[in-house]
């Protein structure tokens, strides 16, 4: 992406809690406008530097900058212009999605058409529905709708399809597409590799506190095999969860 | 673009979390049943009316007198008969108070009371009756003989009748207020924590002094809602007593917001040390339990031995009983309470500065 606006800016960035070190010294720019991918295995600190980008979490050194705004003296500023989908639940269980939707035009001071807004994550009929009564991937989509509701330049997701089932993931990735067509920048946490590759136009890869390497997912793949690398078992044109998908839709469902 | 105003985001959260209070069974349960239960129990057994004597007539007595006859038709006496060993055993017990045994002579009857010293006080109750009884029958036998001394009754003078009900209920909506403060704020911020509604709150422009004041507005409301209720029920089903109809109703409401701000304080102090919500009840009940028992909730604090009393009279709940007692049956205002108000704002003071050490954000 040659001449893109970086609109986050992660520079040196550490945090420490006590002596262990959680995220050490990383350095990598998120561009307008694409789905930007942190990727690692459980523990690497993909959460952990998501969460400091978002301002809910300190850091212990380095400067990090959403929008040219500095998390450590424009976090109210920052709060206004993203949109954040947490790792866990986050939502009084026993309300309905229209008192919950009510409760964050609130708390972002927007008025919002509520049934457009769960229309857009194929909610409409779970007006009346409380949180604790969806489904996993319901929750993720409705999550996914409340963080669009200031109209955000950027939303973070952190491991938003961990658990789903594979019709509920490529609903959502579906979904984090449009999100990105309509011109908001996306950055995810994953650890599924094929998610990674299917959406993400840059990823960065996390282990034990550090980026061993960022591309977009071709350049890594190509990267790899101009090493020589081949794959021990020859490729079909198919795998077995395009089965699965095929026979059993892909459509938006209950689940 | 408009100002973001923290006010309109403060308040998004008190209705949010209003509506998940009162889906939540236990807050309903804690700042209504309960106190409703305790009220209609003691509103139906409170007034049974005035003091009775059970008393037995042993078999050997003659009943065939004006004397008998006036016992078994007075209102304070309740008249047995059985067996004589069983009556005896009953007045050692002190099912009995006491035993009566008529004896005809050739002067006239003597009237033989034997009491136990299990049931003192209604034994001599009893005793004063028949003398009464038996100096009414002797002027009534010998109108003409000029007597000394002699008492004559006055008009009864009606003073105010002080119900059951009128000092169970502040001592119940008391309780309601400590319920609700300390384990409804303890669980809501608990749970605020655990289910990561509080970090998504975070996420957004919304300051953290409005989040907590927020969801404190909301607990307010409830309890005052569940405050409204308590007293309208035992206003206008057991008659208890609003001396000055309105007013004290208000002033009560004030009090009552007073007492659920120092609860509250109680409930964010047992939410910070709390780890884990099966931590919550034995913090809660550390202080609810004393004060439930040793506040003048169900009975007055100076029935209490003296070493108890140093102990009741440290207790927030004492002061806010008491002071309800007093604004609803003496009348008084916020300023004959001042007392009261004076020790509860320095319970107040202690209890939010040990809450906001303890106070965990997530």
């Amino acid at each position: 992406m040659v001449g893109a606006k970086e609109i986050i800016k992660v520079q040196n960035l550490v945090k420490k809690y006590g002596d262990f070190t959680a995220v050490n010294g990383i350095n990598f720019d998120v561009y307008e406008g694409e789905i930007f991918g942190l990727l690692g295995p459980n523990g690497a600190g993909k959460t952990t530097t998501l969460e400091i980008i978002e301002t809910l979490r300190e850091k212990s050194g380095g400067e990090v900058f959403v929008d040219g705004k500095s998390v450590d003296t424009q976090q109210d500023e920052i709060k206004k212009i993203i949109g954040v989908q947490l790792q866990a639940a986050g939502y009084y269980p026993s309300l309905n999605l229209t008192e919950l939707l009510s409760l964050f035009s609130g708390l972002y001071n927007v008025d919002i058409d509520k049934m457009k807004t769960l229309k857009s994550v194929g909610l409409e009929d779970k007006v009346k529905a409380k949180f604790k009564e969806l489904s996993g991937g319901q929750k993720q989509r409705f999550s996914i709708a409340t963080t669009l509701i200031n109209n955000p330049k950027i939303v973070f997701l952190d491991e938003p399809t961990t658990g789903l089932d594979p019709q509920a993931r490529r609903n959502l990735w579906d979904l984090i597409k449009s999100i990105r067509d309509n011109g908001t920048t996306v950055v995810i946490t994953t650890h599924y590799m094929d998610e990674a590759e299917q959406l993400c136009d840059r990823v960065g890869i996390m282990e034990a506190g550090k980026i061993i390497s960022l591309n977009t997912p071709d350049a890594l793949i190509d990267e790899l095999l101009a090493t020589g690398f081949t794959k021990p078992k020859d490729v079909k044109g198919a795998n077995l969860e395009d089965v699965f998908i095929s026979l059993t839709g892909h459509e938006w469902n209950d689940e | 673009m408009k100002k973001y105003s923290q006010i309109r985001a403060m308040l998004a959260i008190t209705k949010a979390s209003f509506r998940s209070s009162t889906r939540s069974p236990s807050a309903v349960v804690f700042t209504l049943a309960f106190p409703l239960i305790f009220i209609l129990v003691f509103g139906f057994i409170g007034n049974s009316g005035g003091v009775r004597v059970h008393v037995a007539v042993d078999s050997t007595s003659d009943t065939l007198n004006a004397i008998y006859k006036v016992m078994s038709n007075h209102q304070a006496i309740n008249l047995y008969s059985d067996s004589d060993s069983e009556i005896y055993h009953e007045l050692k017990k002190g099912d009995l108070d006491a035993i009566v045994h008529i004896e005809k002579k050739d002067s006239g009857f003597v009237v033989k009371v034997s009491t136990s010293d299990v049931s003192v006080q209604n034994g001599q109750l009893f005793k004063g009756m028949v003398k009464e009884i038996i100096s009414e029958m002797n002027l009534h036998v010998m109108p003409n003989i000029a007597l000394p001394f002699s008492m004559e009754d006055q008009p009864v003078i009606h003073g105010r009748e002080y119900k059951t009900i009128d000092f169970i209920l502040p001592g119940q909506l008391g309780f309601s207020l400590l319920s609700t403060g300390v384990f409804g704020t303890a669980f809501v911020f608990l749970n605020l924590r655990q289910t990561l509604v509080i970090k998504r709150f975070f996420a957004t422009p919304i300051k953290r002094p409005y989040i907590v004041v927020g969801e404190a507005l909301s607990r307010m409301i409830f309890g005052l809602i569940g405050a409204i209720f308590i007293l309208s029920i035992g206003h206008f089903a057991f008659g208890f007593t609003m001396i000055h109809g309105f007013t004290t109703f208000f002033t009560m409401l004030m009090l009552a917001a007073i007492g659920l701000i120092i609860f509250m304080g109680f409930g964010f102090v047992v939410s910070g040390l709390a780890k884990n919500e099966s931590a919550v009840p034995p913090l809660a009940n550390l202080i609810t339990l004393p004060q439930f028992l040793l506040s003048g909730t169900f009975f007055s604090t100076n029935n209490f031995p003296s070493w108890l009393q140093p102990i009741c009279k440290a207790l927030p709940l004492t002061y806010l009983n008491d002071a309800m007692r007093k604004v609803s049956f003496e009348g008084a205002g916020l300023l004959d309470i001042s007392h009261d108000l004076l020790i509860l704002g320095i319970w107040g003071v202690i209890v939010y500065a040990l809450a906001t050490k303890l106070f965990k954000w997530e």
